[in-house]
């Protein structure tokens, strides 16, 4: 795998968001052979993290142009207006905790082992809009098989850079600075979680958490905490700082509940961006079959 | 107490009053014909029915700090023909709360009338910014000649449910952001010192020690 550097990838390289829709399709067409010939939804679906037929991915400007990161900006377009001058070389990430092998990891290093995977995932904000987004990355599970946690490690708990000289957010108080963001030790292993540095095939941009980010489909897109900088393992459920800022508003879980109402939106429906008309929510973002039995048992009213 | 000049193009009884009342009534149509136009060109962003909402309903607070604006103006500068433009301006108003309305259960919840039930007996902001609507249909109904005839001395009492809607409407936009409480904040200070105003000049009317109306003229 190589580390893909804007100025590396000659236009020539560049897959077009055209060629990658075309890309996409025949990956969904040959997803369904497969399905047929497994003969089973269900095995297909463990193996095809990909999203439906009708889930058509949004458009690069949509993507882009559309973000909740508050560390530049509580507009939606504040992201993509100034985050543009943001550094993501050198970028180191601190692992440290219950871990076997705590260290300085430059990003190179981090990611370098690993070969780039493409996962197309519906995205589902908290404020009832969602997208489908083509992301690159590696899923989690194996990036953190390599630091070796020890046993008592049960949550992982990251952090956003700290720079309010590059980030104008972090300069005002509208929210507990550093972003931090914690995971279960199995939601963090679950096959679907991915650590994202890429999208369309390019560069992940900066106002979408360059140069590494987190996703969990089956949450609400604040989970995805973007420009990590440290992953600590400890043995204490973290306070994110969602939920620290307003607790009665934002849980710890935080996963796609169209039964569980948030106090300013409902959850029963969203709109998918581009579209007109509403549509239903799908329990866990539609990604039940992977990720219902981690919370079997559990009260999902409580535990929202 | 000496008066600002006034701007004599505006001053009702010249001939200028109908031609001022058309262009302040095709002025306050260009925020929605701009945000029209951003709908049809694309230009409201990734989520352009969220944009809508957003933009009507500021739009409607705005129009009501105008309108609450006219009284403390007249006072203060003595521009007493401001109160000529006051209905429109009021039923401006209830116009871009209609609008906002509108936006919110045609467009974003396209006559799903069960859902915007359920959004509104659950959400508090949604509910609140409903009642704002609902207070201002009795004020925009009675902003006629024949209503404020009929209704005498009542119609001024009834009107003063507009600070009421400047407040609930406000609360409504507070609580409707997440984080950003900055704006809303403004809008709440704004119509506080609306409401104060008037509230100071009342005990001050209502004192004995205040100069009465003949002393104003004849030190004037």
């Amino acid at each position: 795998m190589l580390i893909k550097k804007p100025d590396d990838i000659k236009s020539s390289e560049i897959t077009t968001e055209d060629e990658y829709m075309n890309r996409r399709t025949f990956l969904a067409a040959a997803g369904v052979a497969t399905a047929g010939v497994l003969a089973s939804g269900k095995i297909a679906s463990a193996f095809m993290p990909t999203v439906a037929q009708d889930d058509k991915p949004n458009t690069w400007e949509e993507i882009t142009g559309y973000n909740n990161y508050y560390e530049f900006g509580t507009d939606k377009d504040d992201p993509a207006a100034n985050a543009t001058k943001f550094r993501t070389r050198p970028w180191t990430v601190k692992v440290d905790g219950l871990v076997k092998k705590p260290a300085d990891y430059q990003f190179e290093d981090l990611v370098k082992p690993f070969k780039l995977q493409d996962r197309t995932y519906r995205f589902r904000c908290v404020e009832a809009w969602s997208m489908v987004i083509p992301w690159q990355g590696i899923p989690l599970a194996d990036m953190i098989k390599r630091f070796e946690p020890l046993p008592s490690a049960k949550f992982v708990q990251f952090t956003t850079i700290m720079a309010p000289d590059q980030m104008p957010g972090e300069r005002e108080a509208i929210l507990p600075w550093p972003y931090v963001e914690g995971l279960r030790m199995d939601e963090a292993m679950n096959p679907l979680t991915l650590m994202v540095t890429g999208l369309y095939g390019k560069t992940l941009p900066n106002q979408n958490g360059a140069p590494l980010r987190l996703i969990t489909p089956w949450k609400y897109g604040f989970k995805g905490i973007k420009a990590i900088t440290r992953i600590s393992f400890v043995d204490k459920q973290p306070r994110n700082t969602w939920q620290i800022s307003n607790p009665n508003e934002y849980g710890f879980y935080a996963n796609v509940n169209p039964e569980v109402d948030h106090p300013r939106w409902t959850q029963a429906s969203e709109r998918r961006i581009g579209q007109f008309r509403r549509q239903k929510t799908l329990m866990f973002n539609g990604y039940a079959d992977q990720v219902a039995g981690m919370y079997a048992g559990m009260d999902l009213r409580k535990n929202f | 107490m000496k008066k600002a000049p006034r701007p004599e193009w505006l001053v009702p009884g010249t001939r200028y009053l109908a031609p001022a009342k058309v262009g302040i009534f095709l002025v306050a149509l260009v925020p929605l014909a701009w945000i029209g136009w951003g709908f049809f060109h694309d230009k409201l962003g990734a989520n352009p029915i969220r944009e809508l909402e957003i933009q009507t309903g500021l739009w409607t607070l705005r129009f009501l700090a105008i309108t609450l604006s006219i009284t403390p103006a007249r006072r203060v500068f003595g521009w007493n023909w401001l109160v000529k433009y006051r209905r429109m301006l009021g039923l401006f108003t209830f116009f871009y709360a209609t609008v906002h309305l509108s936006m919110w259960s045609f467009v974003d919840w396209f006559f799903a009338w069960g859902d915007m039930w359920h959004e509104i007996v659950k959400h508090k902001y949604i509910l609140i910014g409903m009642l704002t609507w609902l207070i201002m249909v009795p004020l925009a109904i009675t902003s006629t000649k024949g209503w404020v005839r009929r209704l005498g001395k009542r119609w001024t009492k009834l009107h003063r449910l507009v600070y009421a809607a400047a407040i609930t409407g406000t609360i409504h936009y507070l609580w409707a952001v997440k984080k950003d409480t900055f704006f809303p904040v403004v809008y709440l200070a704004t119509f506080a010192m609306l409401l104060a105003f008037r509230v100071i000049y009342a005990r001050r009317r209502s004192s004995p020690a205040r100069p009465t109306r003949s002393d104003e003229a004849q030190a004037a």
